[in-house]
């Protein structure tokens, strides 16, 4: 391992530093873009090498805290010391456009920003409606809702596509509309928001104007279930907070706002990335085909293998927090980055080789600690079903293009393929 | 080996129910209910598994007298 002279680490007391004067960051700007899917960025690995934690500066300008190990990442998600609320001075947001900064610091606090007793409150109010048991009656709708457009697919004299296009964007999105109760007369409306919402290439003015005629029409989808009340999750929250008094529309509507906007492009970015992770492991695929009980552990180690949410996972520290020798000030920035922590080789034997029969499920690409993805077990049900059923009916799927030639978000938040040609 | 679950932590994440559902399973709420707070064999293996996975801390294990 090379010397890294500029990186400031603390896993000998010689370098131990502290607090903000500490300024010797490495060269390179966190979070460091990925090469391509299948190579995490040497810097992370640089840092672990020395100490799991190092003061970085991000591309932001600003500096931070990056954690890459396991142990510890989990434990600083754990830590209430640390909190969510982006807005916080120092809350390290990775986007390097102050349009969209401004947009993550300005929406009103979601449960994802919230800490402590409000958190916990907020999340308890919504838990129920994605426990394993509920999730598990959506399975047989989800299943149509992928046939549907493996259907549409296969009708395709061409037999090639888009797969984000075909699948990947449209599925996620379909569910969030059954899950949350959007009519289905409006999906068509509905998805017509949230393509260009997502897209990375729609202007942050125009995802402005997106994200609000989207509220809007939650806002008035939400008027309509108060009067005409229907048995979804919007439908049952509006209910309940009804019956107790305690209605409260802005809230509901920057929660399905959360729910949306947190559900729909991780769960498409995973199933493209891993159609892209299986295509290139065929003799791991071709075992996944064969038996659809491998297919669950399979997709732990996609999730765990691509993390894509790297760096979603930010706190600020609320007070001055000892890290081993490391002291973290009052109001630093901390990036817990889940990319590193799966990939720490103490905790994953060879990170770097997908192993599909790995069955590590203490990966932290759904998050540690209170935050912990809420639709996680939906997202696993969905890429289960995906999976199993594009690859049982589509059986001779490839990539359409080299894989240097697909267009992977290198800088993106979320980390996943724009595009991903395949043919059959 | 006995299982403590505590109830005020839980964010219902349903990791414990997807280790081990003879175990683990949740409130219409969400949160976690123990189907028997002494697992044996493989179900106690998995138990544990479950503790180390619950992200909220809300899982532990207790080892009693008499264990093996
Ligand atoms: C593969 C797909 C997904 C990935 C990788 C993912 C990842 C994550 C991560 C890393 C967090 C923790 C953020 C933090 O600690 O600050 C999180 C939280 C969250 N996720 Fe997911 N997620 C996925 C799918 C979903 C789906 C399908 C939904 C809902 C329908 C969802 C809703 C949420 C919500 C509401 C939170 C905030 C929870 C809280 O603050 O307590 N996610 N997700
Ligand atoms: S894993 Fe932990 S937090 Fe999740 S439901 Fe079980 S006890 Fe609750």
């Amino acid at each position: 391992m090379p010397e890294t002279a500029s990186i400031t680490t603390t896993g000998t007391a010689s370098t131990a530093t502290t607090g903000a004067a500490s300024g010797k960051v490495t060269d390179a700007e966190f979070p460091v873009a990925r090469g391509c899917p299948f190579s995490t960025p040497a810097e992370y690995e640089q840092i672990r090498e020395h100490s799991p934690i190092a003061k970085v500066r991000l591309t932001t300008g600003r500096e931070a805290w990056w954690i890459a190990g396991h142990e510890l990442g989990r434990a600083v998600l754990a830590d209430r010391r640390f909190s969510s609320d982006r807005r916080r001075d120092n809350f390290p947001f990775v986007s390097t456009d102050p349009e969209t900064r401004k947009q993550l610091q300005d929406q009103p606090t979601s449960m994802l920003g919230m800490d402590g007793a409000e958190h916990a409150q907020t999340r308890r109010a919504l838990m129920g409606e994605f426990t394993v048991r509920r999730m598990a009656g959506l399975r047989p709708r989800i299943q149509q809702i992928v046939d549907q457009h493996i259907d549409e697919m296969l009708s395709s004299e061409q037999r090639s596509a888009d797969l984000v296009e075909a699948l990947s964007l449209p599925v996620p999105s379909l569910v969030i509309c059954e899950l949350l109760g959007v009519p289905y007369a409006d999906h068509d409306f509905f998805q017509g928001l949230t393509g260009p919402l997502l897209r990375h290439t729609t202007p942050p003015e125009a995802r402005g104007r997106i994200q609000e005629e989207l509220n809007t029409y939650l806002g008035t989808l939400i008027d309509r279930k108060l009067t005409d009340p229907t048995d979804d999750l919007l439908g049952r929250q509006i209910a309940k907070q009804h019956a107790a008094g305690t209605f409260d529309r802005t809230s509901l509507v920057s929660m399905a706002f959360l729910l949306l906007v947190a559900g729909h492009e991780t769960t498409a970015n995973m199933i493209s990335l891993g159609v892209v992770g299986l295509l290139q492991h065929p003799d791991q695929l071709a075992m996944i085909k064969n038996d659809p009980e491998k297919t669950p552990p399979a997709v732990e180690e996609l999730l765990r293998y691509f993390t894509i949410a790297d760096t979603v996972t930010a706190r600020v520290a609320t007070e001055d927090v000892q890290l081993g020798d490391t002291t973290i000030n009052a109001g630093d920035g901390v990036v817990i980055s889940g990319l590193a922590a799966d990939h720490d080789p103490t905790v994953f034997t060879d990170p770097d080789r997908i192993d599909l029969e790995r069955g590590a499920r203490h990966h932290v690409a759904f998050g540690f600690g209170p935050h912990q993805c809420i639709g996680q077990t939906l997202a696993r049900m969905e890429l289960q079903i995906v999976f199993d059923t594009l690859f049982r009916r589509i059986p001779t799927l490839r990539l359409a293009a080299p894989l240097d030639d697909i267009p992977f978000k290198s800088d993106a938040f979320v980390y996943g393929a724009e595009k991903l040609p395949v043919a059959w | 080996m006995r299982i403590d679950a505590n109830t005020d932590v839980c964010i219902g994440a349903g990791q414990c129910v997807l280790t081990d559902p003879t175990v683990f399973d949740q409130h219409d709420d969400g949160i976690v209910m123990l189907i028997t707070k002494h697992p044996e064999g493989e179900a106690a293996h998995r138990a544990r598994e479950a503790v180390e996975l619950c992200p909220s801390g809300a899982l532990s294990v207790i080892e009693e007298p008499g264990d093996s």
